[in-house]
C-alpha cells in the first residue's frame, strides 16, 4: 500500500507537473472573480468564502481525469487489479494521493487566496477548517467518477456531469460552515454534517468505486 | 406463476403489449376528465384564484418525477442482484420520462409561482431539489448513452443510480438545511389531512378529487409509457443482435 501510495505521489510530482495544475487553476479562478464582479471590498468579502469552496471544488474535479485514466491506458490498473492488495484499499490510495497532491495544497493555498478576497479575518480560520474535513469526500467522490467512466474515450466531460451533482452535498455544508463562520455565527451543525459526509464517503465509497472499476475492467 | 416470468423479454413483450391499449386508454380517459373536470367545474380557490387549477399538472408530475427515481432504483437493484435484461432496460425507459417530469414540475411550478410568489424562481429546498434531481437524470441518461456494451453499462449506470440515490437524498436534507422555503409543505396525502382531523392545511376536497384523478392518470400514463418504451428497447437490442449475427455469417 505504501508503495503504491508512494509510486502515484512521485508519478503526480515528477510526470507533467499534474501536481501544480490545479492550484494554478484554483489561483486563477479567485483572480478572476473580482475581475468578473468587481472590486467591491463588502462585496468580495460575503461572496469569498463560497468562491473559495467552489475554486477548490473545480480545481478537484479538472485533476480528476488523470486519476485513474493514465494507469488504464498503460495498463497498470490491470496489474493492480490481479495484485494480492484488494481494488478497495487500491482505490483508497488512489484517493489519498490524488487528496496529498490536490486537497492538501488547495487548503493551504486558501488563507493566501482569501486575502485577494478580503476575507472577514475570523473566516481564515473556518475556510481552512472546512476544507480541510470536506477536500477528502470530494477525492473519494471524485474516484467514484472517474472509476466509472475510465473505459471512455472522451470522458471528462460526462465525468463532471455525473460527479458535480454528487458533490453538492459536501459543497452546501463546506461553504455553510465557511460562511457562518467568517460572520460569526453558530457553525456547530453544518460542520458536524460535513464531517458526517465526509467520513461516510471515506468508509463507504471506495467499496462502490471498487465494484465499478471491476466492471469496467471485465 | 411468478412475477419473475416477466423477467423473460419475449414474454414481458407479448403480456405487455396485450394491456398497453387499455393502459393509454385509461390513462387518456382519467387526466381527460381530471382535467376537464378541474379546469371547468370546480371554481375558484378564494385567494390564488384561477392558478390554482395548474394544480392538476403540477402536482402528478412532481409525484412521479420522485417515484420514477425510486423505481429505477428498485429495477436497478433487481438487475444488479438477478441479471434480468428487462430490468435494466426497464429503468433506462424510465430515466427520460422521468426528467421530463421532473421539468413539468418545475416549468408548471415557475408559471403557478409567478403570479402568486411574484417571481419565476426562488432558491427555495423543494426548488432547489427538484434541480438537483434533474442533473441526476441528466447524469445517468448520459452515462447510458456514452458507453457501447450494454452490460457494462447497465452495470455502471445501476451503480450511479444507488449512490446517486444516496447522494440525492443527502441533497434533499441539505438544502432545506441550507435555505428556508416559500413552496408550501406536504398537503395533499399528510396523514392528518386525509383521516380529516386537520382542515386548515388540506387542499379542499373540490379540488382533491379531479386532483386524484389526475394523479392516477398520470401514474397510468407513465406505466405505460415505461412499458412501451422497453419493448421498444428490447427490440432494438435484438435487432442489433440479429445485425452482429449476420455480420459474423457473411
Amino acid at each position: 500500500m505504501i508503495a503504491l501510495l508512494s509510486r502515484d505521489l512521485r508519478l503526480a510530482l515528477r510526470a507533467g507537473g499534474g501536481f501544480g495544475l490545479g492550484l494554478a487553476f484554483f489561483l486563477i479562478l479567485t483572480v478572476m472573480v473580482p475581475l468578473s464582479v468587481g472590486p467591491q471590498p463588502a462585496l468580495l468579502s460575503s461572496i469569498a468564502p463560497g468562491v473559495l469552496w467552489l475554486g477548490a471544488l473545480l480545481a478537484c474535479l479538472l485533476s480528476l481525469d488523470r486519476l485513474l485514466a493514465l494507469d488504464w491506458e498503460d495498463g497498470s490498473l490491470d496489474l493492480l487489479a490481479t495484485a494480492p492488495l484488494p481494488l478497495e484499499s487500491v482505490v483508497s490510495i488512489k484517493a489519498l494521493a490524488h487528496w496529498i497532491t490536490t486537497g492538501l495544497p488547495l487548503v493551504l493555498a486558501a488563507p493566501v487566496l482569501g486575502v485577494l478576497l478580503n476575507l472577514p479575518v475570523p473566516g481564515f480560520k473556518w475556510v481552512v477548517i472546512s476544507l480541510l474535513l470536506g477536500t477528502p469526500a470530494l477525492s473519494v467522490i471524485g474516484t467514484f467518477g472517474a472509476a466509472l467512466t475510465v473505459g471512455l474515450k472522451r470522458g471528462g466531460l460526462l465525468m463532471s456531469l455525473l460527479v458535480m451533482p454528487l458533490y453538492l452535498p459536501t459543497l452546501i455544508f463546506g461553504a455553510e460552515v465557511a460562511r457562518r463562520g467568517a460572520i460569526g455565527m453558530d457553525i456547530q451543525t453544518p460542520l458536524l454534517m460535513l464531517a458526517g459526509i465526509s467520513a461516510a464517503s471515506i468508509a463507504l465509497l471506495p467499496f462502490a468505486s471498487a465494484a465499478v472499476l471491476r466492471i469496467n475492467l471485465r | 406463476m411468478s412475477i419473475w416470468e416477466y423477467a423473460n423479454p419475449k414474454k414481458f413483450i407479448t403480456s405487455t403489449e396485450r394491456v398497453l391499449p387499455a393502459l393509454w386508454a385509461a390513462s387518456a380517459v382519467c387526466i381527460g376528465v381530471g382535467l376537464i373536470w378541474g379546469f371547468f367545474f370546480t371554481g375558484d380557490e378564494a385567494r390564488q384564484g384561477s392558478t390554482v387549477k395548474i394544480i392538476y399538472l403540477h402536482v402528478p408530475a412532481a409525484m412521479l418525477a420522485i417515484n420514477a427515481w425510486v423505481m429505477m432504483l428498485a429495477t436497478s437493484l433487481v438487475w444488479l442482484v438477478r441479471r434480468h435484461h428487462v430490468s435494466a432496460l426497464a429503468a433506462r425507459a424510465a430515466a427520460p420520462v422521468g426528467m421530463v417530469m421532473t421539468l413539468i414540475a418545475l416549468v408548471t411550478g415557475a408559471i403557478w409561482g409567478q403570479p402568486m410568489w411574484g417571481t419565476w424562481w426562488v432558491w427555495d429546498p423543494r426548488l432547489t431539489s427538484f434541480l438537483i434531481l434533474f442533473l441526476f437524470y441528466l447524469g445517468y441518461i448520459a452515462l447510458w448513452e456514452a458507453i457501447e456494451d450494454p452490460d457494462t453499462a447497465a452495470d455502471l449506470t445501476s451503480f450511479l443510480c444507488l449512490v446517486g440515490s444516496v447522494f440525492a437524498l443527502l441533497s434533499r436534507y441539505a438544502v432545506n438545511f441550507w435555505n428556508q422555503g416559500l413552496h408550501q409543505g406536504a398537503s395533499i396525502f399528510r396523514a392528518e389531512a386525509v383521516i380529516g382531523t386537520d382542515t386548515e392545511e388540506k387542499v379542499s376536497n373540490i379540488f382533491f378529487y379531479p386532483l386524484l384523478l389526475c394523479i392516477v392518470g398520470f401514474v397510468l400514463l407513465f406505466v405505460a409509457l415505461v412499458f412501451y418504451r422497453t419493448g421498444t428497447e428490447i427490440r432494438a437490442r435484438r435487432i442489433k443482435a440479429l445485425i452482429a449475427r449476420e455480420r459474423v455469417e457473411a
